[in-house]
């Protein structure tokens, strides 16, 4: 591909006001804008997006939380209040693809969101790369850098069981020519990395260990060079844990967006 | 002749207790919000013969799940027996279906006891698991007292009753080749299994034997009626409520939560927003309709959760494959989604028991939140649907934990300090962090200035 592309990332507003329309809505989401790690694997979406040609778009400014921490939180009236109004943005571009890097998000805009009156074709962004990879869209250079090396991927519960996304994060990491291996617990078993339901923005109840310290165990017993993540709140947690365990120099935590950047 | 009268009243008491046992079970249930499940009936039966008939999920552990297939199995078939057994004490008959069914009969029974010795071999391998190997997820804070002795009742009762079908062929078998009468039907064949047994009884003199044969005829079909009985009261009701909560079982994707259109009311009024959506309301998973009272937000106790819910506490066996998936009970914390399960079933059994005694029920000052669940335990999970995604008779737990969160949250707002923070965050900045809306697009800076 050319270096010399000139990146650019175009919001709603400004498609409308040259009356154009995005093949698909990229929903950033608020790990994905504010979080310093996460924003780097939105950056890289982004690269694979213009390097692609695909026409898309950002809301920009006027994206605000799905409301997936408050909803699992027990919050119903503060999701209403984010979930609607994001309706009403939504539906007011007349929207009707979304693909996003957050399975948080993921999951609330296409399963919570049609009640409520939102009703769009939502892709997970392993989702959206394995039909580019399919469609041969996507040519790796000879594997690229990680060719050879040992990937563990760990399942998000929110693509995982909640939307039976099993297979698509796990064919984009194929794609890379590496050596992929599964943790004891994966896929319908895979073991949660303790973030979710709105456990993220608050202290675990007492117990005997932190559910991130148990999750990285499992991982580095496969001996992995890279962990392979594709949620924001996994990130976070297994960075963390391998943090825990001074391995931070050996294992890399990364997510599919950023290995697929990275090779092409 | 007083013998048949006597099992008649039998048979007429046990089906009067379980009558009303039943008929309890169905009104506790009723305590549930109506929730109205009707859709995609094909799919709903597909998944009641995989997985409830075919045991689907039990072969995620396929050595258990094999064991479990043979008693059930074993429970299917063997009780095709009890019907011949039932026939024969009401007319006074003897082996009935013998002279109709000929050879046929001979390979049934055999058939029936191959199965009655399967069914003893892993009742005994069970009883080894539990109490010699203790396998861990069978020993827990909640499975102490009445669940522990209960698990332990039934697999000596199914041993007990076993050999009691065996020995009863045995001792029968003798009497049949000594020419008794009303043993003496000819066309039987040999039993391979209780075969070996009657060695056993060859020494004893005609009456014994006839003593025992009566013994072990009674015991075997009183003790299937009572244990029927006992059944309802039981964990192992899950042999019954396995196959209506699989077909009841949401079909939604597990990430999906119940909408509350309560809440969309009040919210698009807020907004000044026209009250319909032209979005597809989903009712068929909403137990309260838009324009119904809304009672109370989430679930206090039992009556505030749906019927579906409350299905699913009694089809519970207690065998604890979501606590050993679930992460905040791998790692120690308080939360167990079989004890959220159990907590509702004794919950439902405390407040029938006030209904059929005449009070006036949930009068009691107590309620499933605190006098059963903590909201320590509620404060745990991680909502991965783990519990959900294992459970071999599609119970979910994590529905009632949503559904006592909102309760906590939307009635009391007991949310602990770092949620509230959160809350205002998404209120304020539309985002869990304290970090300004305007700064949202901020990320793509760096990639636009040519990066």
């Amino acid at each position: 591909m050319s270096e010399t592309i000139n990146f650019q990332v175009p919001t709603m507003a400004e498609l409308m006001a040259r009356g154009e329309e995005p093949e698909v809505l990229f929903w950033v989401g608020c790990a994905g804008s504010f979080d310093d790690r996460y924003k780097k694997v939105t950056i890289a979406f982004t690269k694979i997006l213009n390097k692609l040609g695909i026409r898309f778009a950002v809301l920009g400014t006027e994206e605000s939380c799905t409301g997936d921490p408050a909803r699992r939180a027990g919050n119903e009236f503060l999701f209403q209040m984010l979930a609607i109004q994001n309706i009403e943005v939504l539906n007011g571009y007349n929207i009707k693809k979304i693909v996003t890097a957050c399975p948080h998000c993921f999951n609330t805009l296409k399963n919570d969101y049609p009640a409520l009156g939102g009703n769009y074709e939502v892709l997970h962004h392993s989702q959206f790369l394995q039909q580019l990879i399919n469609e041969g869209k996507i040519k790796l250079q000879g594997g690229g850098e990680f060719k050879g090396k040992r990937i563990t991927y760990h399942d998000s519960c929110y693509l995982g069981r909640a939307n039976d996304v099993y297979e698509a994060p796990r064919e984009v990491l194929q794609a890379l020519d590496a050596e992929l291996v599964e943790m004891k617990r994966s896929r319908r078993h895979g073991l949660c990395c303790g973030a979710g339901g709105g456990q993220m923005f608050k202290e675990a109840e007492p117990g005997n260990k932190e559910v991130n310290i148990e999750r990285i165990e499992e991982a580095l017993n496969t001996n992995p060079n890279i962990v392979a993540v594709a949620c924001p709140f996994c990130m976070t947690m297994l960075a963390d844990g391998i943090k825990n365990k001074e391995k931070e120099t050996e294992v890399k935590v990364y997510d599919l967006a950023e290995l697929i950047d990275k090779s092409l | 002749m007083i013998e048949q009268i006597i099992f008649i009243i039998c048979l007429a008491s046990v089906g009067y207790i379980a009558y009303k046992r039943i008929r309890r079970i169905i009104q506790n249930i009723r305590l549930g919000k109506d929730e109205v499940i009707k859709d995609n009936p094909s799919q709903r039966w597909q998944n009641t013969l995989l997985i409830a008939f075919g045991q689907k999920k039990m072969f995620d552990r396929p050595l258990v799940g094999l064991m479990h297939f043979v008693i059930y199995v074993g429970f299917l078939i063997i009780n095709i027996e009890v019907l011949e057994i039932i026939i024969d004490g009401i007319a006074g008959t003897h082996r009935l279906f013998a002279p109709i069914l000929g050879g046929f009969y001979t390979f049934l029974i055999n058939f029936f006891e191959f199965l009655a010795v399967g069914v003893i071999v892993v009742c005994a391998i069970f009883l080894i698991r539990r109490n010699i190997l203790r396998v861990k997820r069978l020993h827990a804070r909640e499975l102490t007292k009445w669940p522990l002795t209960d698990a332990n009742l039934i697999l000596t009762f199914e041993i007990l009753l076993m050999l009691a079908f065996l020995t009863w062929n045995a001792s029968d078998t003798v009497l049949r080749e000594r020419g008794v009468e009303h043993y003496n039907i000819a066309g039987i064949g040999s039993f391979w299994f209780s075969g070996i047994l009657s060695s056993l009884f060859e020494g004893w003199n005609t009456t014994t034997l006839i003593v025992y044969e009566r013994f072990a005829w009674w015991f075997h079909i009183l003790g299937i009626l009572g244990f029927g009985i006992y059944v309802t009261y039981s964990k192992h009701l899950h042999i019954a409520m396995a196959f209506p909560n699989t077909y009841f079982a949401r079909l939604l994707p597990k990430g999906e939560m119940r909408n509350m259109p309560v809440v969309t009311k009040e919210v698009r009024l807020m907004l000044g927003l026209p009250e319909t959506t032209n979005g597809s309301s989903d009712t068929s998973v909403s137990p309260e309709s838009a324009d119904a009272t809304p009672g109370r937000f989430g679930a206090k106790d039992i009556n505030d959760l749906s019927w579906k819910n409350l299905m699913d506490a009694y089809s519970c066996t207690e065998c604890g494959r979501c606590t050993s998936e679930c992460p905040a009970n791998i790692t120690g914390k308080l939360l167990s989604p079989r004890k959220i399960m159990m907590d509702t079933r004794d919950r439902m059994e405390e407040v029938g028991q006030q209904i059929e005694s005449g009070k006036e029920a949930f009068t009691d000052g107590k309620s499933l939140l605190d006098n059963y669940i903590t909201r320590e335990e509620l404060l745990a999970c991680t909502t991965c649907n783990a519990c959900v995604e294992v459970c071999p008779v599609s119970i979910s737990p994590l529905d009632i934990i949503l559904e006592l969160r909102r309760y906590m949250i939307m009635e009391e707002s007991s949310a602990p300090g770092s949620w509230n923070a959160m809350f205002s965050n998404e209120e304020n900045n539309m985002a869990p962090w304290k970090f300004s809306p305007s700064d949202r697009f901020n990320w793509a800076d760096q990639l636009k200035s040519g990066q």
